[in-house]
């Protein structure tokens, strides 16, 4: 077939596949560990030993994730050398000394704290424990700060200009605040807190309806609805902006995110399409379900558009994306997610507001502990979905404008792509698998609520015998 | 500005061989512990060697992140044409690496601690075999055409020199890891280690000496470099001062002290990479594409001198204090859950 000699196609799906599949984790590390921060702060202040179990609980979830978050990024990061080789000659410039920033200041950060914040209990003292927890958190998030802003500039190469097919930097700063650069940090932030948010939520809810830790859990869920009160209403404001800033920028995409095919002028009003069956061959849709004048609303708060909005047709066939389709229906789901969660939240905060949610009272919630339940995975697929309309309505470019994917591949044999291809695909149905297991495993097993507390007054000293005299009392086995 | 314009790309090598040294140190013995794991037979001592790395594999691990990201920034050209031109030991590296990160987490939670014992020492052996030929074909030289694009062929990477480069270095990292293991263990444990240090140094040796005779047979280029100066006192030096730390190194094996062995072999180890080094510059893609060439623009690397240049002495800082923290023997108290 075609698709297995062709190493562009395969490259571009190997590509997909890795980001795909490592974005899945990095939404705990990030999100998740600023939950750790105010756990173990509240702990810290209250001393209310339920905190502290909570923070032990859900950090054996959170390293379980961390693991593999670290694995799967190493693929990542090696295939721009390896299989996008002139795409990396040409941007290096920026594209790499982002990456440098990224490894040097975020993962270091994060893999140097890593081990105090999981291990070192009892080792080091409490304070300079939380120390290490936020330290953590802020390196995770920092890195979503270097990673979207390199991301970011792919969709508007801003601060230089191409030069013999390079790109040169004139203005780095000018560079990294790329104009998608702030919104889409916010988005992407906001999107980790708030999956990670209904993610803990929903296993609280779980336990709840299955009677177990009734009273600790609904410690948990509260703090995530409180949470996500604010949390899950800026998102769809930040999302909106998204959608502004890709109808400034970035057209092509804009129109396939609409799958719109015709070109609406300005000083009219523009219908918006609600769902669609886009028909690439014909350059049109086959079948539509429109909101009159809803566009204008949308965009601009107005029911006439007063910037034209073009459609698809007016660009040829290889200079706008393809898989107008995908594209259409994963920003729709991410939008349809964005407003469910925001349902789930308002149920939420109606509820408390009546006093249900007291942990006497919580366990007869039954159907909002069980929307909870059902919202858990909801925001990992919106992630995925936003990726997609991201990365495949940047197409046919790599570099928006500039450079199109197929030049920025490395010229290698097919087979090599594919043998790497195949390999990534049961690797990683493999993991999945392993990694559902284990954390099913954890969540079956429940807090731990016998560990003993670290005291907070035994005020640490940095230990001044010979090292040999302080053995390492990690047990062997999981204890966490 | 013509002196800024060589000295900038020369910072550049020197920051990317500390980086790539203190992966090689760093992870080595990681992957040697690993690697020492497939020879136990006992769940117990496995439990120590895994509990031994528990807190720093990932720290370790990073280096290589950090010196990949360093390397695409400040050498674009090399990074897209060695690795495209490494294609298969780079990811024969990181599958091994993805299940050696994995079984720390799995084998955690798993009742069947067997299989990930073997997929993290299964891993550490092939992450280690990938780098060793990913080294070796670097050293023999890449194909490249005027531009420095790669030209050769999917198994260019496969021969029987670099095949000795690999299992070399994997004999090294096995050294550093019995070396890292007499400090963290004692009693009978350390023992073991104390024999498979000792293995582990004659079988480097051998290796190391056989790169060292083969390398100016072998490749004409690099015969006219080495024996003429100022390459020719280096490499006459180097192998002196090596036989002197090896014959060290054994003697405080012998000896049964705890912490020399380990800082002997550093030494081993920062010998052959000063050795390396110099036979390399001033070349990214031995000996076709120096590291003027293939260097970001000078702003580049100005911009990122400025942020990460900073940045080693705190990446340093706290990746020690991790040391601080943990250090000392690691005991078992096997507990059922
Ligand atoms: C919990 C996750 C989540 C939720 C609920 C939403 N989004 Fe989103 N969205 C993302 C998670 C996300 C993301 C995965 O984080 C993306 C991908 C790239 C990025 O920066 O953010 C994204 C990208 C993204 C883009 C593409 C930007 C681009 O291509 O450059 C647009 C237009 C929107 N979003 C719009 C929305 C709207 C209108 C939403 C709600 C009504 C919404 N998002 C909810
Ligand atoms: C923020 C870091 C990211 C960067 C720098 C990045 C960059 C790239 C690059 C270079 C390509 C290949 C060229 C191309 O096909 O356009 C690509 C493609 C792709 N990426 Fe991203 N990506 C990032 C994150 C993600 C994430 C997190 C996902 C998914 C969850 C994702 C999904 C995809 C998909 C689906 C493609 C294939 C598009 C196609 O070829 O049609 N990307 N991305
Ligand atoms: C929006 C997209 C991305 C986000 C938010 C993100 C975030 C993160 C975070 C927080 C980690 C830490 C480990 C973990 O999370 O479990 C991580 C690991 C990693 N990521 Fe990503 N990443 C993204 C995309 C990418 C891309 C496109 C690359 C390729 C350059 C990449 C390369 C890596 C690498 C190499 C690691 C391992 C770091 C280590 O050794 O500690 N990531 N990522």
């Amino acid at each position: 077939m075609d698709f297995f000699s062709n190493t562009v196609a395969l490259t571009r799906m190997q590509f997909a596949l890795t980001a795909i599949f490592h974005m899945l984790w990095p939404v705990l590390t990030t999100g998740m560990s600023i939950y750790l921060v105010i756990m173990e702060g509240l702990w810290i202040k209250t001393r209310q030993p339920n905190y502290y179990y909570h923070v032990r609980f859900w950090s054996r979830l959170f390293l379980l994730n961390f693991g593999i978050g670290v694995a799967t990024g190493l693929p990542l990061e090696f295939q721009f050398g390896t299989n996008w080789g002139p795409f990396s000659e040409a941007v290096g410039d920026f594209f790499g000394s982002v990456l440098g920033f990224e490894a040097s200041m975020a993962f270091m950060l994060e893999a140097g704290f890593l081990g105090i914040m999981m291990f070192g209990w009892g080792r080091v003292s409490p304070l300079i424990h939380y120390f290490a927890t936020i330290m953590v958190a802020f390196g995770a998030n920092l890195s979503i700060f270097w990673i979207v802003s390199a991301n970011s500039w792919l969709q508007t190469p801003t601060g230089g200009d191409m030069l013999n097919g390079k790109f040169v930097v004139s203005d780095y700063f000018e560079a990294i605040l790329n104009p998608f650069m702030i919104n889409s940090v916010i988005h992407m932030f906001l999107a980790t807190l708030e999956t990670s948010l209904f993610l803990i939520g929903g296993i609280s809810a779980w336990y709840i309806l299955k009677q177990r830790h009734q009273a600790f859990f609904s410690l948990s869920l509260r703090i995530a609805i409180a949470t996500a009160i604010a949390v899950a209403p800026l998102q769809i404001y930040l999302g909106h902006l998204s959608a502004e800033q890709v109808a400034k920028y970035q057209p092509t995409k804009l129109a396939a995110m609409e799958s719109k095919w015709e070109s609406s002028p300005a000083g009219q009003p523009a219908d918006w399409s609600l769902l669609a069956i886009p028909d690439e061959a014909n350059n049109r849709n086959s079948w539509e379900l429109t909101v009159p004048n809803g566009l204008g609303y949308i965009l601009e708060f107005r029911k006439n558009l007063t910037v034209p909005v073009p459609g698809l047709n007016e660009w040829a066939r290889d200079d706008r994306p393809k898989m107008v389709g995908l594209v259409y229906y994963s920003f729709r789901i991410m939008i349809g997610i964005g407003f469910l969660l925001v349902g789930v939240m308002l149920w939420s905060a109606l509820q408390w507001y009546r006093g249900k949610l007291s942990p006497t009272e919580i366990g007869s919630q039954k159907w909002l502990l069980r929307a909870w339940v059902f919202a858990a995975p909801l925001g990992y697929i919106a992630i995925e979905s936003g990726w997609i309309v991201r990365c495949v309505g940047r197409q046919p470019w790599v570099l928006y404008g500039k450079i199109r994917t197929a030049d920025g591949v490395s010229n290698l044999p097919a087979s090599n792509v594919l043998t790497t291809l195949i390999l990534f695909t049961l690797v990683y149905s493999i993991l999945l698998i392993t990694t559902l297991y284990f954390a099913s495993k954890i969540i079956g097993e429940g807090p731990n609520l016998e560990l003993p507390l670290p005291g907070l007054d035994g005020q640490f000293v940095i230990n001044t015998e010979p090292g040999e005299l302080v053995p390492d009392r990690r047990p062997v086995e999981a204890q966490q | 500005m013509e002196a800024l314009l060589h000295f900038l790309p020369e910072v550049w090598f020197v920051i990317l061989g500390l980086f790539l040294f203190l992966y090689v140190i760093l992870d080595g013995f990681d992957l040697g512990v690993g690697i020492l794991s497939l020879t136990s037979s006992d769940e117990e001592r496995r439990s120590i060697l895994m509990t031994s790395l528990g807190n720093i594999w990932d720290a370790n691990e990073t280096w290589l992140v950090v010196m990949a990201g360093a390397l695409f920034g400040a050498f674009p050209l090399a990074y897209g044409t060695i690795l495209t031109a490494l294609y298969m030991p780079i990811f024969i590296m990181i599958f091994g690496l993805i299940f050696r990160a994995v079984a720390f987490e799995f084998r955690e939670h798993s009742t069947n601690k067997l299989l990930w014992n073997y997929a993290f020492g299964i891993g550490s052996f092939i992450a280690a075999l990938g780098q060793g030929f990913a080294l070796g074909s670097v050293i023999e030289g890449i194909t490249v055409d005027v531009n420095g694009h790669f030209i050769g062929s999917t198994w260019d990477w496969l021969d029987w020199r670099s095949l000795l480069v690999a299992l070399t270095l994997i004999q090294g990292y096995v050294l550093i890891g019995s070396t890292y293991l007499i400090l963290k263990t004692e009693g009978e444990l350390q023992k073991i280690h104390f024999r498979t240090a000792k293995i582990a140094a004659i079988t480097t040796f051998i290796g190391a000496v056989l790169i060292t005779i083969v390398t100016p047979i072998v490749y004409e280029a690099a015969r006219t470099r080495l024996f003429s100066a100022p390459l020719v006192y280096i490499f006459a030096t180097i192998p002196i001062l090596g036989v002197l730390l090896i014959w060290l190194l054994i003697r405080s094996i012998d000896r049964e002290e705890e912490r020399t062995p380990f800082v002997w072999t550093l030494l081993i180890f920062l010998l052959s990479f000063i050795g390396l080094g110099s036979i390399v510059f001033p070349y990214v893609i031995p000996t076709q594409i120096t590291i003027y060439q293939a260097a970001a623009s000078p702003s580049a690397l100005v911009f990122m001198l400025t942020f990460v240049g900073v940045l080693i002495p705190i990446m340093l800082f706290y990746n020690i204090y991790n040391y601080i923290v943990f250090r000392g023997k690691v005991v078992t108290t096997i507990q059922g859950k």
